[in-house]
C-alpha cells in the first residue's frame, strides 16, 4: 500500500489535489481511499489531506501516521510545520516551489524534487492571481517525478473534477508533466 | 459502472437507485452533500422525485412520514442533533408502519460543539423501533440503501442506514454503481397495502385504548424479529445479483479464533489487518462486525460467542450510567449461556478520536493480558 499525505494552505485545492489522484489512480484499476483531515476550514490556514492506494481492498480507516510520500502545494508551509513528521525514509517530497531540489538540504534522507505550479496555474488563471489554484498542475508533476499514475489518467481525473476550467486544467497537469522532467534533470 | 464517492453521494445514489419518490431534508453538517446530490439529481431529471424543503428535520420527518403514508417510497437523512430533533416522529414512523429509509451520518452530540464522528446519536434512537444497519465502506452505504428498502417494505418499519462522519461520509473510495436495471429487478415498484385512499377513507393512529394497544406493540416486535431473516434472505440474494453479500453481521478469521474482537463501522473496518498481523503472528485472534443492530441478531452472538475463551467488545458511543451499547447487548446475549466468555468492554474514538490499528492491537493485547475484565468500561488512552 502507499501512502500520501498532501499539505497545503485553505483555498489552494489541496483537497481537491489528493481526490484527483485517487480519481486518477482508481481509472487504472487500482483500489484508492481518499479523504482530508477535517477541522474549521479558513482560507489560508494549513490543510492536511491523505490518499491511499493499493492494489487489493483498503480496510484500514484511519488517518495516515507515517506516510511513504509527501505532497507539498505550499513551500511557506515548510518550517511552519514539520511537514515531514512520520514520512518514511526516502520517500518523495514533491514540492510546488520556483527553487531548486538540492536548495531543500533539510531533507537529507528524502527524495526531493520542486516544481514551479503556480506559474503554470498563473498561467492557465487557475484560481485568481491572488491565490492561484496549484493542484492540476502539481499533480502532473507528481505524475512524470514519480510515476505514481499515468498522465493519461491523469488528464481523465483532472476533466472529471475540476468544477470549472477543465481545458485549462487539464492543460496545466500536461505542461506540468512535460517540464517537471526537465527540472528534474538540472537538479 | 465503476466510480470514486464519497460516503454522502453513496447514499445519494442508494435513493437514486432504489427510485425514492419523494425526498423531505434538511441539511446539517457532515449530511449536507447528501442533500446537495439528491436535489441536483431531482433539478436534473436524473431522480423523478419530489424534494420537498423543509425549515427543520422534525418536519423533514414528519414530511416523508405523510409521503410514506401516501405510497410513495421516501428518503431522508440527517445528523446528530438534527436527529434528535427529530425523536418524536421517529417513534411515529415506527407507530404507524411507515418503510422509510433514512441515512444518518453518526456525528457526536454538542456541547461541547462538535461535528466529529460518534456513534450515541443513532444509537439514543435504538428504542425509536427504527431497524438500523451500521455500515463500514462506501459501497456497503450504497448497497445498504436499496437493501434496506427491500426489507423495510416487507415489514413495514422504517430503516436507519448509519455511516461514520468525515471516515465514511467525507472519504472517497471505489464505488460500483450497479446498473438500474438490475436494481429494479431486485427492487420493484412498492404498493403500499394500506397507503393513504380517498377511495377507501379510513383513520389511521386514532386514540387506541388499553385493549389494543398491547396488541399493536407485539405486532411491531414480531415484524422486527421476522425482520432478522429478512435481512439474511436480501443480502443474500443481493450477492446472487450483484456480487456483493450482506448479513447480520460480518466475520473475519473466526472460525479458530480464542479471543474474538466485536465491533462496528469503521472501527471494525480498520480491526481487519490488525487480524491480520496479529495472526501472521501466532496468535489465534478473528472478529465480528456488527452489521446490524436492530433487531440485534443475539441468536447470532451466541452462536458465534459461545465457548471462545475470550471477547472484548469495542464501542464508539457511551450510554453513561452503564457502558458502550454493543458490549451491553452483547453481554445481554450471552448471558443465559452456558460457556459464556468473559467480555471486556472499551470505550474508544468518542468524538471522531482517530482509533488507528495501534491502538485496536492494544485492546486486543490488554485483553489477552488479563484473566478477567477489570471492569464494565475500559478506556483507552484518557488524557490525565
Amino acid at each position: 500500500m502507499l501512502e500520501i499525505r498532501f499539505h497545503g494552505r485553505g483555498g489552494q485545492g489541496t483537497v481537491v489535489a489528493s481526490k484527483a489522484l485517487a480519481f486518477a489512480v482508481a481509472r487504472e484499476g487500482r483500489f484508492v481511499q481518499t479523504f482530508p483531515e477535517y477541522g474549521v476550514e479558513r482560507r489560508g490556514a494549513p490543510v492536511v489531506a491523505f490518499t491511499r492506494i493499493d492494489d487489493v481492498p483498503i480496510y484500514i480507516r484511519s488517518k495516515i501516521y507515517e506516510p511513504d510520500h509527501l505532497v507539498v502545494l505550499e513551500p511557506t508551509l515548510i518550517g511552519a510545520i514539520d511537514v515531514t513528521e512520520g514520512l518514511k525514509p526516502g520517500g518523495w517530497i514533491i514540492i510546488n516551489s520556483d527553487k531548486k531540489a538540492a536548495e531543500f538540504g533539510q531533507f537529507a534522507g528524502f527524495k526531493v524534487a520542486t516544481f514551479d505550479a503556480t506559474s503554470v496555474a498563473l498561467k492557465y488563471r487557475l484560481g485568481s492571481s491572488a491565490a492561484p489554484i496549484v493542484n492540476t498542475a502539481i499533480l502532473g508533476a507528481l505524475s512524470k517525478i514519480t510515476g505514481f499514475v499515468g498522465i493519461d489518467a491523469v488528464r481523465e481525473a483532472v476533466r472529471e473534477i475540476a468544477p470549472v476550467k477543465k481545458d485549462e486544467n487539464v492543460k496545466a497537469a500536461e505542461e506540468a508533466y512535460e517540464k517537471a522532467e526537465a527540472e528534474q534533470e538540472q537538479s | 459502472m465503476q466510480k470514486v464517492i464519497m460516503g454522502n453521494h453513496a447514499l445519494s445514489w442508494g435513493a437514486l437507485l432504489s427510485r425514492a419518490e419523494v425526498i423531505a431534508a434538511y441539511p446539517i453538517t457532515p449530511q449536507t452533500e447528501v442533500v446537495e446530490l439528491l436535489s441536483n439529481m431531482c433539478a436534473d431529471g436524473d431522480l423523478d422525485a419530489q424534494f420537498i424543503k423543509v425549515e427543520s428535520e422534525h418536519s423533514a420527518m414528519a414530511a416523508s412520514m405523510g409521503a410514506s403514508a401516501a405510497g410513495a417510497r421516501t428518503f431522508t437523512a440527517t445528523s446528530a442533533q438534527g436527529l434528535a430533533l427529530m425523536h418524536e416522529v421517529l417513534h411515529w414512523a415506527t407507530g404507524a408502519r411507515l418503510p422509510i429509509v433514512m441515512g444518518n451520518i453518526n456525528r457526536a452530540m454538542a456541547p461541547p460543539w462538535t461535528i466529529w464522528t460518534e456513534q450515541t446519536d443513532s444509537i439514543s434512537e435504538r428504542d425509536t423501533g427504527w431497524l438500523q444497519i451500521y455500515t463500514s465502506s462506501i459501497q456497503e452505504i450504497l448497497d445498504s440503501v436499496i437493501q434496506a428498502y427491500k426489507v423495510a417494505e416487507q415489514v413495514y418499519l422504517p430503516v436507519m442506514v448509519v455511516l461514520d462522519s468525515f471516515v465514511l461520509s467525507h472519504t472517497n473510495e471505489n464505488c460500483d454503481i450497479p446498473d438500474q436495471s438490475k436494481v429494479d429487478a431486485y427492487l420493484p415498484k412498492f404498493e403500499n397495502a394500506y397507503k393513504l385512499d380517498v377511495n377507501k377513507p379510513a383513520a389511521y393512529g386514532g386514540l387506541t385504548g388499553p385493549d389494543w394497544y398491547y396488541e399493536l406493540r407485539y405486532k411491531i416486535q414480531k415484524d422486527t424479529e421476522r425482520s432478522l431473516d429478512l435481512f439474511v434472505e436480501t443480502g443474500k440474494e443481493f450477492g446472487e445479483m450483484f456480487g456483493r453479500e450482506y448479513g447480520l453481521v460480518e466475520t473475519y478469521k473466526l472460525d479458530d479464533a480464542d479471543t474474538v474482537l466485536v465491533s462496528s463501522a469503521s472501527i471494525a473496518s480498520t480491526a481487519r489487518p490488525v487480524i491480520d498481523a496479529m495472526r501472521e503472528e501466532g496468535h489465534k485472534v478473528g472478529l465480528i462486525r456488527v452489521r446490524v443492530f436492530r433487531p440485534f441478531p443475539s441468536d447470532l452472538m451466541r452462536k458465534l460467542l459461545e465457548g471462545r475463551k475470550k471477547v472484548l467488545v469495542v464501542d464508539r458511543n457511551i450510554s453513561f450510567g452503564m457502558s458502550g451499547a454493543f458490549y451491553e447487548e452483547t453481554k445481554a446475549a450471552l448471558y443465559n449461556v452456558k460457556n459464556s466468555p468473559p467480555m471486556w468492554g472499551y470505550i474508544a474514538g468518542l468524538g471522531g478520536r482517530d482509533v488507528p490499528t495501534n491502538v485496536v492491537r492494544d485492546m486486543i493485547e490488554q485483553t489477552m493480558k488479563e484473566d478477567h475484565p477489570s471492569g464494565d468500561i475500559i478506556w483507552i488512552g484518557v488524557k490525565k
